[in-house]
């Protein structure tokens, strides 16, 4: 055999280079740990970070044990009512999309899936706005994040079908028809929105919401939010070895004892919760599900075993501190979360695509 | 020894029958070489055989029982199927390739067990792979990805292997050596297929011949039995005659048939 003379050592990318997960972890908990500190801490209001603590104490810990703590009403109004449940839900979008972008990524075979790419996030727009415009979500506020959640799996549903044939899906196809399904899904969403335009009160609150964002967050929304992403998150980590299979190929899946339809009904499911939780909070938030786990698929490889809960906890982080990013940047106004998001991932994006069609993918 | 047995299936794609109706049948732990000219249905038979695709009509055996009436994990576990198709977007380690290959034998949730690693440093092993563990697969060349996907179909201990065109994309030298690795497969008793349309090269490796031409059986059997000038014209629509090389194997010289 001369098989070792042939390998070539440009391309030569060894397991060596990736790092080891308890670095990793050593790395990202602190991370977290300060992102969520800074996004409560940081505003127009600067607060302490012994403040911050000392209201979280004081509101989760028994109040025998806080008698002691002497915290003013303003400061427990702006840590408690204001920025934690903001923080919160920027953490659980973040890592609901970049779960959903690893699953979109497996089953459509392609680093460049993402929920804003192939459909699903403007899916869960309209099924949100729909929601609005019936007075659904006045009645019940289950209602938006559900809608979200079937206009995401609609719209995932109509892109795979539209681009995949016999179990492969080529990138061009991929990105036209999750384009064009994206274009015809927000052109009703628009549609029900100037319908609608006269209920000033409707159309204002359904337009902040479409542009993505995450102002006036309360604790609402984190319980809409974070009980769907950690179902999802958990739901994805028992199907990781489908993924890992399900990314050499469907009929390779197959081969070795995968029930491929089963697994993707599921896949897309899971990605539809996802993004739905995500969306129906926080609006349509783009490149968050690209960026993230293209960022953790380079330092830790692409087995989801490993990248799903980084790209998770990863996307969490990342989301906090962008939102932190356009809150404090313009001082007083506040950018749209969507731009900070779209300018980190734009780039990639474009460079992804043409690295993809040079014929090397990560 | 097990056995897998086509029962005059057939396949239909867009109301077209594409196969058979064939009935025809592996086992016995020898190198059967599946060939015919492109579209005469040796992937066809090959996925049929794999339990991939249901005929249209007539069944597909493993033993006493059709194939599609088994769980598809016990499928996975007795017979690998390596496909043409071989570009991996991403970069998993040969490692990490090769430990996905005990899905049938660890589901979705059971962690790596001894046997688990022990049949990929086999697989390995055999296939030469050994030093490239920790490569990522998309860094390979055609010959070693090509190695790489059978040593994959080795790990999960099959009794069965089938491979579609495993030398389409591999120079002469790499071609050779893949079919000398299958035909050292089967003399260690495992029953390899091989799809292909170079029945030049295989047929110095493969026991048997089975020859198909537009979906259906030509012939099948020993190489003196299958290939004759004759068939090969009448299937390759080539004229062809037989030469001997020095060390004694026979070899068909092509030629463009002429034109009228």
């Amino acid at each position: 055999m001369s098989a070792a003379a042939q390998s070539n050592p440009v391309t030569n990318v060894s397991s060596r280079s990736r790092l080891r997960l308890p670095i990793f972890y050593g790395f990202l908990v602190p991370i977290i740990f300060l992102s969520l500190l800074a996004g409560v801490g940081i505003g127009s209001t600067h607060i302490s970070w012994i403040t911050i603590l000392q209201v979280v104490e004081f509101k989760i810990l028994p109040h025998a044990w806080t008698a002691s703590l002497h915290i003013t009403q303003a400061d427990a109004v702006i840590v408690w009512l204001i920025r934690v449940p903001r923080v919160i839900v920027a953490f659980f979008v973040g890592a609901g999309l970049a779960a959903a972008g690893v699953l979109l990524q497996a089953l459509f075979r392609n680093p460049l899936a993402e929920p804003g790419l192939v459909g699903a996030g403007e899916g869960a727009v309209l099924g949100g706005v729909i929601s609005f415009v019936t007075g659904w979500s006045a009645t019940s506020v289950l209602s938006l994040p559900l809608m979200a959640m079937a206009g995401a799996l609609l719209a995932l549903f109509v892109v795979y079908v539209m681009s995949t044939r016999g179990g492969v899906t080529p990138v061009a196809t991929l990105l036209l028809a999750g384009v064009a399904t994206s274009a015809l899904l927000s052109a009703v969403a628009s549609l029900l929105l100037s319908v609608n335009i006269v209920n000033w009160q409707i159309a204002q609150e359904i337009v902040f919401w479409m542009m993505g964002g995450l102002d006036a967050r309360t604790w609402t929304h984190v319980w809409l939010c974070a009980p769907f992403v950690v179902l999802g998150v958990a739901a994805c980590l028992i199907q990781t070895r489908d993924l890992d299979l399900l990314q050499l190929g469907e009929e390779t899946a197959a081969s070795f004892g995968v029930d491929v339809e089963s697994s993707k009904r599921m896949l897309t499911l899971t990605a539809a919760i996802l993004t739905g939780a995500a969306v129906a909070v926080a609006g349509l938030i783009g490149f968050v599900g690209l960026v993230v786990p293209h960022a953790v698929r380079l330092v830790l490889g692409p087995s989801n075993r490993v990248l799903l809960p980084a790209s998770a906890l990863t996307g969490g982080a990342f989301l906090v501190l962008c939102d932190l990013l356009a809150r404090t940047i313009h001082p007083p106004t506040e950018i749209r979360l969507g731009i900070v998001t779209a300018l980190c991932g734009g780039p990639l994006f474009i460079y992804l695509l043409l690295r993809q069609y040079r014929g090397v993918a990560n | 020894m097990s056995v897998i047995e086509a029962r005059q299936a057939a396949v239909k794609r867009g109301g077209r029958t594409i196969f058979g109706p064939a009935s025809i049948a592996i086992g016995a732990g020898e190198m059967t070489a599946l060939i015919g000219p492109n579209g005469s249905g040796k992937s066809t038979l090959l996925r049929l055989f794999a339990g991939l695709w249901r005929p249209d009509s007539g069944d597909v055996f493993l033993d006493d029982r059709t194939i599609h009436s088994r769980p598809r994990k016990e499928i996975a576990r007795r017979i690998s199927f390596v496909p043409q198709e071989t570009q991996i977007d991403f970069s998993f380690t040969v490692a990490e390739i090769l430990a996905m290959g005990r899905y049938a034998h660890r589901g979705r949730l059971k962690p790596q067990s001894q046997a688990d690693r022990a049949a990929a440093l086999t697989a390995a092993a055999d296939c030469d792979i050994t030093y490239l563990m920790d490569r990522a697969v998309n860094s390979l060349s055609g010959g070693e990805r090509q190695r790489v996907l059978i040593a994959r179909s080795l790990v999960v201990e099959p009794e069965f292997i089938l491979l579609d065109e495993p030398t389409a994309n591999l120079d002469i030298q790499h071609a050779l050596d893949i079919l000398a690795l299958c035909q050292a497969l089967s003399r260690k008793g495992k029953t390899v297929v091989v799809a292909t349309h170079d029945f030049n090269l295989v047929t110095r490796f493969a026991a048997r011949l089975i020859l198909l031409e537009a979906g259906t059986l030509v012939a099948q059997g020993s190489r003196e039995e299958v290939l004759h000038p004759e068939t090969i014209q009448e299937v390759f629509h080539v004229d062809a005659e037989l030469a001997s090389t020095k060390a004694g194997d026979s070899v068909y010289v092509f030629h463009q048939r002429a034109a009228g």
